[in-house]
C-alpha cells in the first residue's frame, strides 16, 4: 500500500513538472537588434503574466509591438514572464528587477500587474512604466485601455451578416467584466443586423479560475456543441483557449459545413502557428495592443513619455477588425458603416450583456 | 545506531540534490546556456537580502501547505484538496477580517480561527464521503477543489461581498490595517518577513508534538503503518479518518493567510489557487517530517524566486520548475534505494549474529 501511495505521488508530481515543461518554452530571449536601421540606447523591459508569449493572441500582440520597436527604433529588449503561480510579491519583484536593471520603459502586459505596479512605480520615479488593460495612478505610469466592445461590435455585425443559420457563437475565456465587454459588443453588433439572431455564449472558466485561458480542448468541445446547435460563425475571446475553437471549426469545415471562426486581439489569420486554420478565420477583432506598446516605446525614445490614461478606441484605431482574409470583403461594407456610426457617436456600445 | 540512522536519512536527499543538479546541468547544456553563469547568478541573487526575504515569505506558505498534506500522508490519506480548502479559508478570513474593528491580537486571532474552521469543514465533506459512502478522498478532494473555485467566483462576481477593487480586478473589500499581520523587515528594509513566518514555526512545533508525543499521534501513525493492526488494537479507524481530515483541512485553511494578511489585504480573483499541489511535492521531499518540510519549502521557494533572475539572464524560468520536479523524483527514489540498502545490511548483520550463535551452540 505504502509503495503504491509513493508511486502515485511521484507520478502526480512528475506530471506537474512535465506540464510546466510543456508550457511555452521561449519566454525569454535577449535578442540583439537584428538588421536594424536605427539604434538607440533605450532598453525596453516587458513583463507578461503567467506563461506569456505563445498564445497567438493577446500576449503575442504585445510582442508584435515590441518587436516592431526593436526593428524600427533599434531599442534593446528584454522579456520576462511571471509564471503560473505568480503572486503580487513575485510580480513586484520582476518589475523591480527590470527597473533596477536600467530598463526604461517597463511595460506590464495584463491587469494582473496593477497592484504590483502601483507598489513599484513610485520607487522608480525616473523610469516610465506602462500597463495594458488597467489603470494605475502614478505620474510615471501610462495606462493603456481598449474599447474592446467597439471592435467586438464590428465582428458581431460581420458574424450576423455572414451567418446563414441565424445562430452564432461566442467563446469567452475567464468570465470577468473585461471579457464580458467583448461578448456584449458582439451581441449588440449582431442584433443591429438581425434582431432575431440567436447567440450562444460559453466561458472556459469562472472568474478566478486561472486555467480559463489555456484549455483549448474545452473550447473545442464547447464549439463542437455550438456547431451541432446550428451556429455557423463563432467568435472566441479566450487567449490560448481560442485554438480549440479553430480546431473545431476547421473539423466542421473539413466535413463540408460552411462555418467561420473569428479570432481576437492579434490578426490571427496571419499568425504562423495558426497557419493550418487560416482558411476558416474570417476576420479577427483587433485589439491593437501592438500599437499601444509601440507608442509607449516610441514616446520614450522621443523623450516625451506617454503617461496617464490612454483609451484606445475605434476613433484612435485602437480596436478594429482584420481584413487580411479577402473573404471578409463581402461583409466589410456593413462593418465599416457601423464603425462610422460608432465614431460619430450615433451608436454607443455597452460593456454589459443586456 | 541512532547516529547512523540520521546519517542515512541525510544521504538520500544529498544524493537526490546532487543527481538533479547534474541532470539540470545536462539540460542547460542542451539549451545552450552557460552552467556556471546560471548556477552562480541563481546563488548570488538568491542570497541577496531582498530575495531571501521573498524566499522566506514564499516558504512560509509552502511549509503550511506541505504540513496540511503530510498530516494526511501519515495515515495514508491523500488530501489533494488543500487548494480548495485554503482558497475558501482565505476568502472567509478576508470577509471576516474586513468587517472586524477590534484590536490587532483579537482581530487576527478571530481571522485565523475562521480560516481554520472553513478549511476543516470543507475537508470534512471529503471525510464524511469516505466514512459514510466509501468515496475515495483522492477523487472527492479533487472535485471539491473545482467546486470551491466555482463558489468563490460566484460570491465575488455575483454577491455584494465582491467589489471592483481596481480596474478589471474584483475582490473582497480591503482589510483595515489593524486586521493585517504585515510582519517585520529584518533582512531587507523594503521587504518585511510575514508575521505568519513565526506563526508557521509554532504550527510546525505543534505538528511534531501532536504526532510524536500524544496518543492521537501514535494512533495516527499506527493506522498509517497498518490499518488492520491498528484496528485490532482498538483504534477506531473511521473516527481517525474524520479527525485527521479535519486537522489537515484546518491547517490547509492557514495556507493563504500569510499572503492575505501580509500582502494583499483582500481576496481578489487573482489569488493564486495552486499552492496545494506545491505542498504535496514538498511533503514528499520532507518525508512528512516538519524539519524536512521546512528545508524542502525553503529550497522550493529559492528555486521559485531565483527563476525571476534567471529570465533576465536569458534562461527560461521553466528551468527552475524542471529542477523542482527532478529534485522530488530523484529524492523519492534515493530514499527508497537507501531504505532497501539499510534493510539488506540489517538482515546481513542479523544473519551473521545468528550464525555465530549457532556455531557457539
Amino acid at each position: 500500500m505504502l509503495k503504491g501511495v509513493k508511486l502515485a505521488s511521484v507520478l502526480a508530481v512528475a506530471s506537474l513538472a512535465l506540464a510546466a515543461c510543456g508550457s511555452s518554452g521561449e519566454t525569454a530571449e535577449s535578442a540583439a537588434p537584428a538588421e536594424t536601421t536605427a539604434t538607440s540606447s533605450v532598453k525596453v523591459g516587458m513583463a507578461y503574466d503567467q506563461d506569456g508569449k505563445g498564445d497567438g493572441s493577446f500576449n503575442d500582440a504585445a510582442f508584435a509591438g515590441l518587436s516592431k520597436a526593436q526593428t524600427d527604433l533599434g531599442v534593446e529588449i528584454k522579456e520576462v514572464n511571471s509564471g503560473s503561480s505568480a503572486t503580487d510579491a513575485t510580480r513586484e519583484e520582476l518589475l523591480t528587477l527590470l527597473a533596477d536593471g536600467g530598463y526604461n520603459p517597463v511595460i506590464a502586459v495584463g491587469f494582473a500587474y496593477s497592484t504590483a505596479l502601483a507598489a513599484v512605480a513610485p520607487k522608480f520615479p525616473e523610469t516610465t512604466f506602462a500597463i495594458v488593460d488597467s489603470v494605475v495612478e502614478s505620474p510615471n505610469v501610462g495606462s493603456l485601455i481598449f474599447a474592446a466592445e467597439q471592435g467586438s461590435y464590428l465582428t458581431g455585425v460581420i458574424a450576423a451578416t455572414a451567418s446563414k443559420s441565424g445562430t452564432i457563437g461566442f467563446i469567452g475565456g475567464m468570465e470577468i467584466d473585461l471579457i464580458k465587454a467583448f461578448e456584449a459588443g458582439y451581441i449588440e453588433g449582431a442584433k443591429s443586423v438581425n434582431p432575431d439572431i440567436k447567440v450562444e455564449s460559453k466561458y472556459m472558466g469562472a472568474a478566478g479560475d486561472n486555467t480559463a485561458w489555456n484549455v483549448p480542448e474545452k473550447a473545442k468541445t464547447a464549439t463542437d456543441g455550438m456547431i451541432a446547435n446550428g451556429a455557423d460563425v463563432i467568435y472566441a475571446a479566450a487567449g490560448g483557449s481560442g485554438l480549440g475553437m479553430f480546431q473545431s471549426v476547421k473539423a466542421a469545415a473539413d466535413g463540408g459545413a460552411t462555418v467561420w471562426a473569428i479570432g481576437v486581439d492579434s490578426d490571427q489569420y496571419t499568425v504562423p502557428a495558426l497557419a493550418e486554420y487560416k482558411d476558416i478565420i474570417l476576420t479577427s477583432m483587433l485589439k491593437r495592443v501592438d500599437v499601444a506598446v509601440y507608442d509607449v516605446i516610441a514616446a520614450v525614445v522621443d523623450g516625451a513619455p506617454l503617461v496617464g490614461v490612454n483609451n484606445f478606441d475605434l476613433s484612435k484605431d485602437g480596436v478594429g477588425y482584420a481584413t487580411s482574409n479577402s473573404a471578409v470583403s463581402e461583409f466589410s461594407g456593413a462593418a465599416d458603416a457601423a464603425a462610422e456610426k460608432i465614431k460619430s457617436g450615433e451608436v454607443t456600445v455597452g460593456t454589459t450583456v443586456q | 545506531m541512532n547516529l547512523r540512522r540520521i546519517g542515512m536519512s541525510l544521504i538520500a536527499p544529498a544524493i537526490g540534490l546532487f543527481i538533479s543538479l547534474a541532470a539540470t546541468a545536462v539540460i542547460l547544456i542542451a539549451i545552450g546556456a552557460s552552467i556556471s553563469t546560471v548556477f552562480s547568478s541563481m546563488w548570488n541573487y538568491g542570497t541577496s537580502p531582498r530575495a531571501m526575504s521573498l524566499m522566506l515569505n514564499l516558504a512560509t506558505i509552502y511549509f503550511l501547505s506541505a504540513l496540511a498534506v503530510s498530516i494526511g500522508f501519515k495515515m495514508n490519506l491523500f488530501n489533494i484538496g488543500v487548494n480548495g480548502q485554503y482558497v475558501l479559508g482565505a476568502l472567509a478570513a478576508a470577509v471576516v477580517a474586513s468587517n472586524l474593528t477590534l484590536p490587532k491580537v483579537a482581530s487576527v486571532t478571530i481571522t485565523i480561527l475562521s480560516a481554520m474552521i472553513v478549511g476543516a469543514l470543507w475537508a470534512g465533506i471529503a471525510a464524511w464521503l469516505k466514512v459514510a459512502r466509501g468515496v475515495s478522498e483522492v477523487i472527492s478532494t479533487i472535485m471539491l477543489n473545482f467546486i470551491a473555485i466555482g463558489i468563490i467566483s460566484y460570491i465575488i462576481v455575483r454577491t455584494p461581498i465582491g467589489t471592483e477593487t481596481s480596474l478589471n480586478i474584483r475582490g473582497t473589500k480591503a482589510i483595515p490595517e489593524t486586521g493585517m499581520l504585515r510582519g517585520v523587515a529584518f533582512l531587507d528594509p523594503g521587504t518585511p518577513i510575514y508575521g505568519f513566518f513565526f506563526i508557521s514555526i509554532v504550527v510546525g512545533i505543534a505538528y511534531w508534538f501532536l504526532l510524536n508525543r500524544t496518543r492521537f499521534g501514535f494512533d495516527l501513525r499506527a493506522t498509517g503503518k497498518s490499518a488492520s493492526a491498528a484496528r485490532t488494537s482498538g483504534v477506531q479507524s473511521n473516527r481517525m479518518i474524520v479527525v485527521t481530515m479535519l486537522l489537515s483541512g484546518a491547517v490547509a485553511g492557514l495556507v493563504g493567510l500569510p499572503y492575505l494578511l501580509g500582502d494583499t489585504g483582500s481576496y481578489t480573483l487573482q489569488f493564486p489557487t495552486d499552492w496545494g499541489f506545491t505542498g504535496i511535492a514538498i511533503a514528499l521531499l520532507g518525508r512528512n517530517n516538519p524539519l524536512g518540510i521546512a528545508l524542502g519549502a525553503i529550497l522550493w521557494a529559492f528555486l521559485d524566486i531565483s527563476s525571476g533572475q534567471l529570465i533576465l539572464e536569458g534562461v527560461p524560468r521553466e528551468i527552475s520548475t524542471i529542477m523542482q520536479g527532478l529534485i522530488v523524483i530523484v529524492v523519492v527514489i534515493s530514499y527508497e534505494v537507501v531504505r532497501r540498502y539499510q534493510v539488506k545490511s540489517e538482515q546481513t548483520s542479523v544473519a551473521k549474529a545468528l550464525e555465530k550463535q549457532e556455531a557457539s551452540v
